[in-house]
């Protein structure tokens, strides 16, 4: 028996004003990655000051959204918001910094989901104020 | 290490393990720590200091009718109660008490009176949960798939130590789960969240433990042969799983472990009995490198050579582990008592002549780590 999906049941972010800028660009199709003018490492989740060096000058660039599969799980215990089995992916993004993600329009088996292929961010809209980026395989099979 | 050494001079689990219908959470509490009070032959009156973590040390204590002078509340999951131990040590050691209990109990399983717990931080909130993390089983494992590109470890190999574990279960009355299983039933068992299976899954149960400290100076006093604290660490990542720095090796593992041992001046080579928290079968494996007992991707080896494995030179989760014997929720606690049992002379697969036990816990998924080496020898 297969449980119902309720697309609605997904948990949402709920932004910050240190992570709005994230959350606004994904609205707008962007992916919006934190980089410090001081050390000139890009980070990840946002916050207003650098990890690495504690440099309050940072900058809030526009990636690639390009990246490969870095870890991942298939979760097979079902979940009220998400069609099972589904991945919970890390990627790695060329630009160095790791989120956690989805990985869509690819069989969430292991066969399919293989370590190090190249992914892109895909864009799904859930609400007026949130749109997660998920990432798919890269469609024209160049590697990033 | 500076100051008094420490000694655990009281030590129990509850009364009962499993599934405890008919008995709250706060009161396993109560259960575990006058056990151990028996245990150290003390009173409440003794105590006056306290810790415990999942539930409020106000809740807990007051319940118990205690009036500590100092606790500790720290709360950074399965781990936290090596920390409370090297906690207690300074406070200990400062003069701001002199004889700590240590609670934890949990109705993990049965739910009776549970205390609400969130590991969920803002950004995880944000930044992990919207793509369906629920809990331990869909964000603990993440790492591994990376950590067996890089290494080469196996799913065999992740399987058997679960295998071995059960065979340490085997030899404990008191184990959940002791009937003997192969690889193949590992592999073959419900899958979970791929690469693990169920049997590669802690338990889910209900139960306790608590543990009496004071300065080694005061240990002769008690009624038990005294288990003395050689050295301890702590050490904290991320409570992000997808953020960690390596998905191959804990770095908050690295911090306790390298602390524990710089403290208690020992190498891995006088280690006779260790106990990793093992929420899921690739833990052992992580810890095992992370301590240094093996080299980077070794671990799989290592326990497939059945040196953790009864008979082997470093036995290894020998009460059965969080896979076999239980798992409330909040799992050091009872790798600590695995450990004074096994420098008391008192568990059921006792190693003999062992005299040097380090038990290292995680909290939080990798969040978190404590780390404390245990010996019958006064140092």
């Amino acid at each position: 028996m297969t449980p119902t999906v309720d697309r609605t049941k997904r948990p949402l972010p709920r932004p910050t004003p240190e992570t709005q800028h994230f959350w606004e660009g994904t609205r707008s199709g962007l992916l919006l990655i934190q980089r410090c003018n001081a050390c000139h490492d890009s980070y990840f989740p946002p916050r207003p000051f650098c990890p690495a060096c504690s440099g309050h000058d940072v900058a809030v660039e526009e990636v690639s959204g390009r990246g490969t599969l870095y870890s991942y799980l298939i979760n097979h215990t079902g979940h009220p918001g998400i069609a099972s089995p589904y991945s919970i992916a890390v990627v790695q993004l060329d630009e160095g910094v790791r989120m956690m993600s989805n990985i869509i329009n690819c069989d969430q088996t292991p066969e399919a989901l293989v370590i190090d292929m190249p992914v892109e961010v895909v864009f799904e809209v859930f609400s007026d104020e949130i749109t997660l980026p998920f990432f798919q395989p890269v469609s024209d099979g160049n590697a990033s | 290490m500076s100051g008094p050494t420490l000694a655990v001079v009281g030590a129990a689990e509850t009364t009962q393990m499993g599934v405890i219908t008919d008995t709250s959470e706060l009161q396993l509490h109560a259960d575990a720590a006058f056990n151990a009070l028996a245990d150290a032959g003390l009173t409440i009156k003794d105590i006056d200091g306290f810790a415990t973590a999942g539930e409020r040390p106000t809740d807990v204590a007051h319940y118990l009718g205690l009036e500590p002078r100092w606790v500790d509340g720290t709360s950074v999951g399965g781990c936290s109660f090596m920390i409370h131990v090297r906690h207690a040590a300074a406070a200990i050691a400062a003069g701001l008490c002199t004889t700590v209990l240590i609670t934890h109990a949990e109705s993990g399983k049965s739910r009776v009176g549970k205390a609400r717990q969130a590991f969920t931080s803002a950004l995880s909130g944000q930044f992990e949960r919207p793509f369906g993390v629920t809990g331990p089983p869909t964000m603990f494992g993440l790492p591994v798939l990376r950590h067996m590109h890089d290494t080469g470890l196996t799913h065999e190999q992740m399987a058997n130590v679960a295998v071995v574990q059960r065979e340490w279960a085997g030899m404990n009355p008191r184990a959940t789960f002791r009937d003997p299983i192969t690889v193949e039933d590992v592999l073959g068992s419900r899958m979970i969240a791929y690469p693990f299976h169920l049997l590669e899954c802690c338990l889910v149960t209900d139960g306790g433990g608590a543990l009496i400290v004071t300065s080694a100076d005061r240990a002769k006093d008690f009624p038990t042969a005294p288990v003395y604290v050689l050295g301890h660490g702590e050490g904290v990542e991320t409570p992000m799983v997808s953020q960690m720095e390596n998905f191959s090796s804990s770095k908050a593992f690295r911090i306790a472990g390298g602390d524990a041992f710089a403290s208690a001046e020992i190498t891995t080579a006088d280690v006779d009995h260790l106990m990793v928290y093992d929420a899921f079968a690739h833990l052992p494996l992580y810890g095992l490198e992370d301590l240094g007992f093996c080299g980077r991707g070794e671990a799989g080896d290592f326990v497939w050579e059945r040196n953790t494995a009864p008979g082997g030179s470093l036995p290894m989760n020998t009460n059965g582990g969080g896979l076999s014997y239980m798992h409330s929720g909040m799992y050091g606690m009872y790798a600590m008592q695995e450990s004074i049992r096994q420098m008391r002379g008192t568990a059921p697969a006792q190693i003999a002549g062992a005299e040097v036990s380090v038990s290292l816990g995680v909290g939080g998924m990798f969040g978190a780590a404590g780390c404390v080496v245990f010996s019958n020898v006064a140092p």
